[in-house]
Parts: C-alpha cells; sequence; structure tokens
C-alpha cells in the first residue's frame, strides 16, 4: 500500500531506544508485541490505529475524571461538598452522568436546519480530536510527528469555529444565533494572541515540529536549571499570554461569553439535548486538553523531566504532571472570576494582549539576539528584557483599567 | 491516483452544488468544504505547509468573515433564501463555462504535460528550508505582502464601521 | 490514451475554475460573486502545486511559495471584498448586484 507522493501517510515508525529504562520503553513494546507479527502496510495500518485509539481512549477517560474533578473542586471551593451520593464520594457520578446523557431523549426543534444541526457536534469532536494528534505525550509517543505540526494545530484548531457557528446557526433560535455571533468575534479576537504569543517560541527554537521544540528546551544550565522556555522573560509573558487567550478558545470562564447562561440561556447549546449535548460538552474538554497540552509543549518543557536525576521517571509520567495543575487552574479560574462583558472581552484582547504579544516578538528578537552575551553582560541582557515585559504589562494595565474602580453595593 | 480522482470528484461536487444552492448559509458551508478539499489535494501533493496554511486561512478566517457578512446582510431574521437568479443569464454563464473548460481540457488532453514524469518522485522541502527562502530571496515580497495585508485590513476595517450612527438605525 | 497525473490535477483544476466563473456570472448576490472568484484563484493555486509536483524540476519551493503569497493576497481580497459588501448593503439594504448600479450614495 503505498501512496506516491502521500507523505504524511509514509512516516517512519517510532522505534523503541534501547538505551531507554524499561517504562520509557512500555508503551512501544506494548504496542510492537500486538502489532509485530503483521506485514509491514497492515502494520502501519495497525499501528496507526491503536495510536488513535489509545489517544481517544486515554483523553475520554481524562475527560470522565475532569467532569468530577471540575464539580468536586467547584463545590469545595463554594463550600459545599459536591457530587457524593453516587459511589463512594461520588465517584461513580461521570458514569450516572454518561448513563443519563445516552437515554435522554434528543430533540430536534422542527424548524432547525436539520443536517447542520446533526453535523455541528460531529465535525466540533471530529476537529478537537485532530488536535490531540500532533502533542507529544513522551519521548516517543506522538501520533502524528509532522514537519510543520505547530501549524496542523492551529489549523485544527481554527476549524471548530465553524461547528460553533453551525450549531448556533442551525437551532433557529435567536440566543443561538446572537451565541453564534458572539462566537465567531471571540475566537477570531483571541485566535491573533493565541498565535503570536506562539511566534516567539518558533524563532527561539527554529522548528514549528513539536518534538524540536521539545527537545529545544531539554537540557539544564549549570546541571540544575532547566532550560524551559517559561524560565526565560519572553517565555513566561508568552506563556501567560498563551494561557490567558486559551481560556477564550476553549470557551471557558471567565470568556465564557458564547454559552453565557445567565444571558443567553444555553447560548449555542440551547437547541441540544442527549448525546449531541454530551458530544458538545465533551469537545469542550478535549479542547482545554488540547490547550494546555500544547502550554505545556511549548513553555513547560514538554515530557522533559525538571532535573537531571529525575529523568528515570518516564517522561509521559512528567507530561501528565505538568498538564494536570494547568487543568486544575482552569477550575480554579472559573471558579474565581466573574464572565466578562462582550465590549470588555474585545478590547482585552485587541488593546491589551495583542499589543503584548506584538512586544514579546520584540523581545524574543532581543533574546535571540544576545545569547552569545555573558558573564555581566548577561545580567544586563536579563534586565533589558524583564523591563521590556513589565513596562508595557504596567503601562497598558493602567490605561485598559483607567477609570474602572471596584463596584459599590451601597444597599446591600 | 485514485486519492486524486476522490479529491478531485468530491471538491468538485461541492464547489458546484454550493454555486447551485438557493441557501446561502448552505452554499458558504459548502464552499468552505470544497476549500478543505483543495487542502486535500496539497496535502496529497506534499505540500503540507500549504495544506495546513490554506486551511488556516480559508477555514479559519476568509470562512468566518464570509459567515460574518451573510449574518449582516440579511433583510430579515428569517430571509436566508435567495430570490431565484435569471434563468437566462444561468444559461449563459453555463455556456461560457463550459465553453471555457472544453478549451482547457481540450489543451490539457493534447499536450504532452508531464507524460514523462515518474509518480512518487516529490520534490522535498522542509519547512526549515522554506522559512530560510522566504526570508531570504523572496524577503522583499513577503514585506510588500505584510504592507498590503496591512493596508487592506485597515480599510477594511475603516469602510465597514464607516457611519457609526447609521449602523445603530441597521440594526433595529 | 492513458492520463497523466499532471494532466488528471490539471483537469481537476480547470474544473474548479469554470465552477468558480459559471457561479461568479450567473449568481446576483455580491456575496456568492466573491466566493465564485475566490474559487478560481484557488483554481489558480491548484495549478502553481500541480506543476510543482509534477513539473519539470525548479528550485524545490518556487510553486511553494508562489502559493503561499497567493493565499495571503486572497485573504487581503476576501476582507476588503467583504467591508465593500457590507458599505453597499448600508446604503441600499440590498446586495443585488443589479441594483448596486448607482454612483451617488
Amino acid at each position: 500500500m503505498t501512496w506516491p507522493g502521500l507523505s504524511l501517510f509514509s512516516l517512519p515508525l517510532a522505534a523503541a531506544n534501547p538505551a531507554d529504562s524499561f517504562l520509557e520503553r512500555a508503551p512501544l513494546l506494548l504496542r510492537d508485541l500486538l502489532t509485530g507479527a503483521l506485514p509491514d502496510p497492515w502494520r502501519w495500518l495497525a499501528n496507526s490505529l491503536i495510536a488513535i485509539v489509545a489517544t481517544v481512549v486515554v483523553f475520554a477517560s481524562l475527560f470522565a475524571v475532569m467532569t468530577l474533578a471540575e464539580r468536586k473542586v467547584l463545590g469545595r471551593m463554594q463550600n459545599r461538598p459536591g457530587p457524593n451520593r453516587t459511589g463512594p464520594f461520588g465517584v461513580l457520578q461521570p458514569l450516572a452522568d454518561g448513563i443519563k446523557m445516552l437515554t435522554k431523549e434528543d430533540i430536534v426543534p422542527r424548524s432547525a436546519d436539520q443536517v447542520l444541526h446533526l453535523l455541528a457536534p460531529i465535525t466540533l469532536l471530529a476537529f478537537s480530536i485532530l488536535t490531540l494528534a500532533v502533542i507529544p505525550y513522551g519521548r516517543n509517543l506522538v501520533g502524528l510527528d509532522l514537519d510543520a505540526s505547530v501549524l496542523y494545530f492551529f489549523a485544527a484548531g481554527a476549524a471548530t469555529e465553524l461547528s460553533v457557528f453551525m450549531a448556533g446557526w442551525a437551532s433557529r433560535n435567536k440566543y443561538a444565533l446572537l451565541a453564534a455571533m458572539r462566537a465567531l468575534a471571540q475566537l477570531i479576537s483571541y485566535e491573533l494572541p493565541l498565535l503570536l504569543a506562539v511566534v516567539p517560541v518558533v524563532m527561539l527554537a527554529s522548528s514549528l515540529r513539536f518534538t524540536e521544540i521539545v527537545a529545544a528546551q531539554g537540557s539544564w544550565a549549570w546541571g540544575f536549571f532547566p532550560q524551559w522556555f517559561v524560565f526565560t522573560p519572553w517565555g513566561f509573558a508568552g506563556f501567560l499570554l498563551f494561557f490567558t487567550a486559551s481560556f477564550a478558545e476553549a470557551n471557558r470562564a471567565p470568556f465564557d461569553l458564547p454559552e453565557a447562561e445567565s444571558e443567553l440561556i444555553a447560548g449555542h447549546l440551547t437547541e441540544y439535548s442527549g448525546f449531541k449535548y454530551a458530544l458538545f460538552f465533551m469537545a469542550e474538554y478535549f479542547g482545554m486538553f488540547a490547550l494546555s497540552g500544547v502550554a505545556v509543549t511549548l513553555f513547560l518543557g514538554g515530557w522533559n523531566a525538571p532535573l537531571p536525576f529525575l529523568t528515570m521517571v518516564p517522561s509521559y509520567v512528567w507530561f501528565a504532571l505538568k498538564l494536570f495543575p494547568l487543568l486544575f487552574f482552569f477550575i480554579w479560574v472559573r471558579a474565581t472570576f466573574p464572565r466578562l462583558r462582550m465590549d470588555q472581552l474585545t478590547r482585552f484582547a485587541w488593546k491589551f494582549l495583542v499589543p503584548l504579544a506584538l512586544i514579546n516578538l520584540g523581545t524574543a528578537a532581543f533574546w535571540s539576539l544576545t545569547t552569545g552575551w555573558s558573564g555581566p553582560l548577561q545580567l544586563v541582557r536579563w534586565a533589558i528584557a524583564v523591563t521590556l515585559v513589565v513596562g508595557p504589562f504596567v503601562v497598558m494595565g493602567r490605561r485598559l483599567s483607567a477609570g474602572v474602580r471596584p463596584r459599590q453595593y451601597r444597599y446591600a | 491516483m485514485l486519492p486524486l480522482v476522490v479529491i478531485a470528484l468530491l471538491t468538485l461536487a461541492t464547489a458546484a452544488v454550493a454555486m447551485a444552492l438557493r441557501n446561502l448559509i448552505h452554499s458558504a458551508l459548502l464552499l468552505i468544504g470544497s476549500w478543505g478539499g483543495i487542502a486535500a489535494f496539497y496535502l496529497w501533493a506534499g505540500a503540507e505547509f500549504v495544506a495546513f496554511a490554506q486551511v488556516l486561512v480559508y477555514v479559519g478566517a476568509i470562512s468566518m468573515v464570509v459567515l460574518f457578512a451573510v449574518l449582516l446582510t440579511r433583510r430579515s431574521r428569517t430571509d436566508i433564501a435567495l430570490a431565484p437568479d435569471s434563468v437566462g443569464r444561468a444559461f449563459a454563464a453555463i455556456v461560457t463555462g463550459g465553453a471555457v473548460v472544453g478549451v482547457l481540457a481540450g489543451a490539457i488532453l493534447s499536450s504532452p504535460l508531464g507524460a514523462g514524469t515518474v509518480a512518487g518522485n516529490a520534490p522535498a522541502i522542509s519547512v526549515r528550508d522554506l522559512g530560510l527562502q522566504l526570508m531570504g530571496s523572496h524577503a522583499a515580497a513577503l514585506l510588500v505582502v505584510g504592507g498590503l495585508l496591512t493596508v487592506a485590513l485597515l480599510g477594511a476595517v475603516v469602510i465597514a464601521s464607516a457611519d457609526r450612527a447609521e449602523k445603530e438605525d441597521d440594526r433595529s | 490514451m492513458s492520463i497523466s497525473p499532471l494532466q488528471l490535477c490539471l483537469l481537476f483544476s480547470s474544473a474548479l475554475f469554470c465552477i468558480g466563473l459559471i457561479g461568479a456570472l450567473s449568481r446576483s448576490n455580491t456575496i456568492l460573486v466573491l466566493l465564485g472568484v475566490e474559487l478560481m484563484l484557488n483554481a489558480a493555486n491548484l495549478n502553481f502545486i500541480a506543476f510543482w509536483r509534477y513539473g519539470p524540476a525548479t528550485s524545490p519551493a518556487t510553486g511553494v511559495i508562489f502559493v503561499i503569497f497567493s493565499i495571503a493576497v486572497a485573504a487581503a481580497e476576501a476582507a476588503v471584498g467583504l467591508a465593500l459588501v457590507i458599505a453597499i448593503y448600508r446604503h441600499q439594504k440590498n446586495i443585488r448586484l443589479q441594483e448596486a448600479d448607482r454612483l451617488k450614495g
């Protein structure tokens, strides 16, 4: 089965490096044990299928755990126990939710656009799963090791916007349509800082391949200080910008305007019920996982261990250990910040995040031009870079919050 | 060859149906689908970077602008079906298009184009080389395109946001 | 007569070009006309990639770089074109091409 020219389908298979520890090689060894006997084209097909199934199964179970964790953590943050009736401490709650979703009636409004109404959740979930394919989860654990995988990730992510629009339009409901318009405006506004925050990383790692970006962060200065991009001034600013924009891209509070329940019923999900609603829910969480995974990969060193002697722990464990705090952060922010207004949302993107991201691009350029500086010049380099990051942040933050002060509740 | 034929037929079918439909939103979505099909062709041809750029720009950005334009130019909330176009014009357009495709297809089939090429020797270009070329020998063109994009976007904003008061009237 | 892959690609792109042409000529909705033009532009890009893939060997990046620039220009064109559509709509509450025949605002 050779398809001429289709370079995507002739990628070399990742092979286990015998120098790695056993746990590091375990996933690949298990895969080879299952497919090793097959002749070559079929073996490639079977390996790809295993990679797809493994990714989907792992993230689907993470989705189940995450829904429970979100409700539990939100509950504790709001001084209530959270779900605790199904099973011990409520651990069977995701199962109960799943059964409920599957058995609910699937309602399609009579005047809805039947085809688009069905297509929207399916395409949304498909594109969110596509984004998960290129993230390197461990030393050899990457579904698709493309030459332009960063671009692939954002291309697949951009396509999800279309599904949100389709859902809002097909429902034939004015709140759903309003939500769709809001979603478009929001996603377009935040795509820009998201991409601009990634450009410095691509510049410094001089690669669009996720695995090479991880490899570029895989050393230690003075034997203990990890060379992760987040530990440089531009990388720190880039990480914050990327993470902030990813809240908006994942439709999470405080940027969850498209589905603001107090204003728009449930936004583009208003006319969805049963299994289709569950698909939307799943896609939202998959998007959150993908964006957190990319934040880990681009800024937090990917699967690299923080200290040299800790490399005996398998790389995928490190990836998970970095991913979970970010996911917890998503929940924490949801419990803490109130939702923004639409004009505040777009103003925040265009007047604060985009200029900061552009200035950060300059900072990164300065950083990459001065790699040769050493000794006391190194201190000067840090001082200039930190000033370039903090100065604009303070100035623009002042301008953005000018004339705004905490609201006083006089009659409360 | 088979993947190429499948991609080509699917793309052509979506594009043709999109141009024939009366529902503007369906047309736009189908056209976005055919742009995706063109990206699939690029992927088949081995131009990964261009394929992802095509998806990012067409499916991610231009589609949004098109859908916004469709939603902002409706006369009422339910008015999305178009009035039928004149049959005479459609007939003339089909005759013209058929003539053009006939001439092109005749020219292509009668020429010895690509008869000697062997399938499978795709020119390999890594993203790194592409970037070096863009920043090196094509830097001037890159700057011009950057200037063009900036001017075009500023112009688009100015054109679309003129007369704020009038716009408020439209919304009511 | 056997068809070479390059000829197949070119047939694909010329068919796409003609679908865009027919759409642009026959529809009276400005947005659809614009989309037809966009489709024709895409068909041209397709030719660049086809010749890059199968044509006589040149520098390995030529066709790709041309398509990248072309996509960027198409994005600018779409943005300006659709802004013009919105401006026209604001003037005459209608985006039928036949009715946009006055120079007076």
